[in-house]
């Protein structure tokens, strides 16, 4: 009981940074409806600040000053963000705001690395509450204590603001209505300005609240984005009663979850979001999402035709130069081309989902890093001949695939695409903390194609041959029937369930088909390396692939694939400096605001300007 | 009796406490043109919804050629031959015109789970011809998120008759059009019953577009039938003039409200 009572404790504490976190992210959502995937960069800010005015404030009051202090630097940083990178893009769809958000976050990673070296900084103590007390004679830290009486009384504060004073009530009718502040003579603009300083500050307090606690490191932004993304799903998008019930209940189970189930602590949160909604869909405290027809922000997408012969000329031939690269010797180049070809084939099914589909998927590292351990599981425990692996792991990642989208499918746009991440998640926790099974953080090693298969230069052709049948197939099947069917699901729903159409059906065969054949992008990896660790299940991974399907350009048939060649071209040029994710990172701030259309849009866009290619509608 | 095509008994939804649609029997005959009038929020596009499974009722049932259709969803109802074109368009606003039509034809099929192209190519002339029905074969190739809303309006017109429905349920056909093209599509409508022999159950909250085509006129007012007749049973009806005078819309007035 004792000991039950201090686990309480704890795990109440432990919810306090979580709480702030998560409640900022809420926060700005309810207003602006953009996911601030930043979120967690700003926490890291947020912890790397409050470290470092530590150390020159002393004392009591120089702790608890660097703190707030942390708050309003990160405020700061974030009315930044939202100015410089967020105005541009609030008419957007999601996918645009999310690839916005991502490039802040590379941005934030190499000025943090920067500002504050690669090594983990281990938090300072807070003055006078370095020991325990006994509390039913348990040892409860201090700071715990102290989180514990803070936690409630910011959560109280921000419920007086918004509930209580003008600018809360204008938050709260922005959050139902957005049309009807502008009515109110509200300067839009600066509201959104405001809520994402305020949002941003609760981060950076998250942030330096929990130095004493953990500690800054280049990782937490990454590492809070599950858990955080949980508790908002679980409390429901843009409560803050919500966001604070879940973070308890997330924070006090993990606690519990250490004691009693060491092996699974991550995988149970993503339990309890799964079962929560399953009852709740729009969790706890949320409201249902009036989605309006999909994604169709801008100018609607172009009729799709089949490829002129023009174009398969070029394209045959492009292919054909490929196939006599190996000519050339340069085992690097090979290896290198190999690893385009495999992720071509890995962001086209992506872009099958995401362009034909309108689904907007986060998390399509499942079925990548899933199919790479479905086939690397076979080969370590059974001795599956390699090329029955190429059949199963993709089945696998279907089947995996399959699962996941019926449970997303129940909803739609955030909503969607933030389940779509939390259960790739969830396979990710899985593989990493079964560690008997599947190595965890180790991996597993010593996967090697069959004998016949080991030469680079057989092995190229192996994945050129499997990647372009594959994009064939899928542009195929773009072209099919059932590629239609897809697409009118996605123009609008309600005339496709008018006109006989079981758009969910159609949306869940079309998930299960991309997560095939990302799966077989999967297979063709891992025995190209040898070896498959978590982080190809990572959300870093999925990322990868929206960026790279957002480069090339969402509204046409061929920017996955171009996208991931010129993403990959890139990011060989860039890796050879020393911040290249700075540079990255601006580079795709950039096209999301200059260059929306991606390159094969904007490529087309020059050409009918050129008068080389007919105008849209002759 | 004769069996009629589509007939409601005792249909009602609410929505909380409020009634918006109340005890209301009707039956559509064969070949008629049937128009529901009533003012705005009377309850004719809940009542619409009803009928077509988008909704589901508070109590009351539907038939349609005697079978109970009350429960089905939207695509089960549609097979079962009922078309229907809504009060604020819905299209595929990626594809072409055609296409558009293409698609409906491929669900009438059931050619939707066929993965190999080319679905364009797929009952072309078949579209072509439905394209022709409602005078927009010219356009077949057009980017459709580009159509007049007019055109539109008859495009959707096409994609309801894609799968040669026995009954077409439009809510609100003319809504958002100019006065001239509204007359015209409701006598392009006209033209198709006495064609094809479908039958149609409209709504309308503009009188003037009814009179002219409607073989037979409802009014509906606060979710209730309070009247039923030819048009001039209903221009003459007291208490028709009450609901319309007295709630503020005049008769034939030309107001445009476009609620969903
Ligand atoms: N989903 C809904 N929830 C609550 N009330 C509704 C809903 N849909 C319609 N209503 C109400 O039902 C009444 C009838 O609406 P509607 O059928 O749209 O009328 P009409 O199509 O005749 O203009 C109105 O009072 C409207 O406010
Ligand atoms: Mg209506």
């Amino acid at each position: 009981m004792e000991l039950f009572i201090a686990q309480i404790l704890t795990g109440l504490a432990n919810a306090s940074s979580l709480f702030l976190v998560a409640c900022g992210l809420s926060l700005i959502f309810g207003v602006t409806r953009i996911v601030n995937f930043a979120h967690g960069s700003l926490y890291m800010i947020g912890a790397y600040t409050g470290y470092t005015l530590m150390q020159v404030l002393p004392g009591a009051i120089g702790f608890w000053a660097a703190i707030a202090l942390s708050g309003v630097v990160v405020g700061i940083v974030g009315v930044l963000i939202e100015i410089l990178v967020l105005r541009p893009v609030y008419k957007a769809p999601e996918l645009f705001q999310l690839v916005a958000t991502f490039g802040v976050i590379l941005v934030i990673q190499d000025v943090a690395l920067l500002l504050f070296g690669p090594e983990d900084l281990l938090g300072p103590r807070a003055p006078g509450l370095r020991g325990v007390v006994r509390i039913m004679g348990e040892p409860v830290p201090k700071y715990d204590i102290a989180l514990l009486v803070i936690t409630p009384i910011v959560a109280l504060v921000l419920w007086y603001l918004m509930t209580k004073t003008r600018v809360g009530v204008l938050v709260r009718a922005a959050t139902q209505d957005r049309e009807m502040v502008g009515a109110l003579g509200v300067n839009q603009a600066w509201l959104f300005t405001g809520v994402f300083a305020l949002g941003s500050a609760l981060a950076g307090l998250g942030g330096a609240l929990q130095l004493p606690k953990g500690g800054a490191d280049l990782l937490m932004d990454f590492n809070i984005l599950a858990p955080v993304f949980v508790v908002v799903v679980i409390g429901g998008m843009g409560s803050l009663p919500g966001a604070y019930l879940a973070a308890i209940i997330i924070s006090v189970l993990n606690v519990f979850g250490v004691t009693y189930l060491p092996q699974s602590t991550l995988v149970l949160m993503f339990v309890v979001m799964i079962v929560v909604l399953m009852f709740r869909p729009y969790g706890l405290f949320g409201r249902e999402e009036v989605a309006g027809e999909h994604g169709q922000v801008g100018e609607p997408e172009r009729p799709i035709k089949p490829a002129s012969f023009r174009v398969r000329l070029v394209t045959s031939i492009m292919l054909l130069a490929l196939a006599f690269l190996p000519l050339l010797g340069s085992t690097y180049l090979l290896v290198f081309l190999t690893d385009i070809l495999i992720f071509c084939l890995f962001a086209a099914s992506l872009h099958f989902l995401l362009g034909t589909g309108g689904l907007v998927s986060f998390g399509h590292a499942a079925y990548f890093g899933g199919g790479a351990y479905v086939a690397a599981l076979l080969i370590t425990y059974s001795d599956t001949p390699m090329e029955l692996t190429f059949v199963l792991a993709p089945i696998g990642a279907g089947l995996v695939a399959l699962v996941i989208g019926w449970l997303c499918l129940r909803l739609t746009g955030v909503y969607f695409a933030m389940l779509t991440l939390a259960f790739a998640q969830l396979v990710w926790s899985l593989v990493f903390q079964w560690g008997t099974v599947t190595g965890g953080d180790d991996g597993l090693v010593n996967i090697w194609p069959a004998v016949w298969l080991k030469p680079t230069v057989i092995y190229f052709y192996f994945a050129l041959i499997f990647s372009v049948c594959g994009i064939l197939l899928m542009r195929h099947v773009q072209h099919s029937p059932f590629g239609y069917a897809l697409r009118a699901a996605r123009d609008s729903q309600r005339q496709a369930e008018a006109t006989g159409i079981d758009t969910r059906r159609i949306q869940l065969i079309a998930f299960g088909f991309a997560g095939f054949m990302g799966g077989i992008a999967g297979a063709l990896f891992v025995f190209s390396k040898g070896s498959v660790f978590p982080n190809e299940l990572e959300i870093a991974r999925s990322f990868d692939a929206l960026i790279v399907v957002f480069l090339g350009g969402v509204k046409t048939l061929a920017g996955g694939v171009v996208g991931a060649g010129f993403f990959k071209g890139l990011e060989e040029t860039l890796l050879r400096f020393e911040y290249w994710r700075l540079l990255m990172g601006l580079l795709i701030i950039f096209i999301v605001i200059a260059a929306p259309e991606g390159i094969v849009g904007s490529l087309r866009k020059v050409g009918e300007h050129l008068g080389l290619k007919k105008a849209k509608d002759q | 009796m004769t069996q009629s095509v589509l007939e409601t008994r005792n249909l009602s939804k609410s929505f909380g406490a409020i009634k918006a649609v109340d005890d209301v029997s009707f039956a559509l005959q064969k070949g008629e043109l049937l128009a529901l009038i009533g003012p705005n929020g009377a309850g004719k596009s809940t009542c619409f919804n009803m009928l077509m499974g988008q909704l589901k009722e508070t109590s009351g049932q539907v038939f349609l050629h005697g079978e109970k259709i009350t429960g089905l969803l939207p695509r089960q109802i549609w097979r079962k031959g009922v078309g229907r074109t809504f009060q604020i368009t819905a299209t595929y606003s990626s594809m072409t015109v055609i296409e558009n039509v293409q698609m409906a034809l491929l669900s009438h099929h059931r050619e939707i789970m066929r993965f190999l192209p080319y679905a364009t190519r797929r009952h072309h002339p078949e579209a072509l011809d439905l394209l022709d029905m409602v005078h927009m074969a010219d356009q077949a190739d057009r980017h459709c998120a580009v159509l007049a809303y007019g055109d539109l309006k008859r495009m959707e017109l096409a994609i309801a008759l894609a799968h040669n429905p026995s009954v077409l349920l439009m809510d609100e056909p003319t809504a958002g059009m100019a006065p001239k093209e509204r007359v015209a599509l409701m006598q392009l409508t006209a033209q198709i019953v006495d064609n094809f022999g479908v039958s149609v159950l409209f709504t309308e909250h503009d009188m003037d577009v009814v009179f002219g085509n409607a073989h037979r006129i409802m009014v509906l007012n606060r979710g209730s039938l309070i009247a039923e007749g030819s048009a001039e049973d209903i221009r003459n009806n007291p208490l028709v003039q009450d609901v319309y005078l007295g709630g503020g819309s005049v008769f034939g007035a030309d107001e445009e409200v476009l609620d969903a």
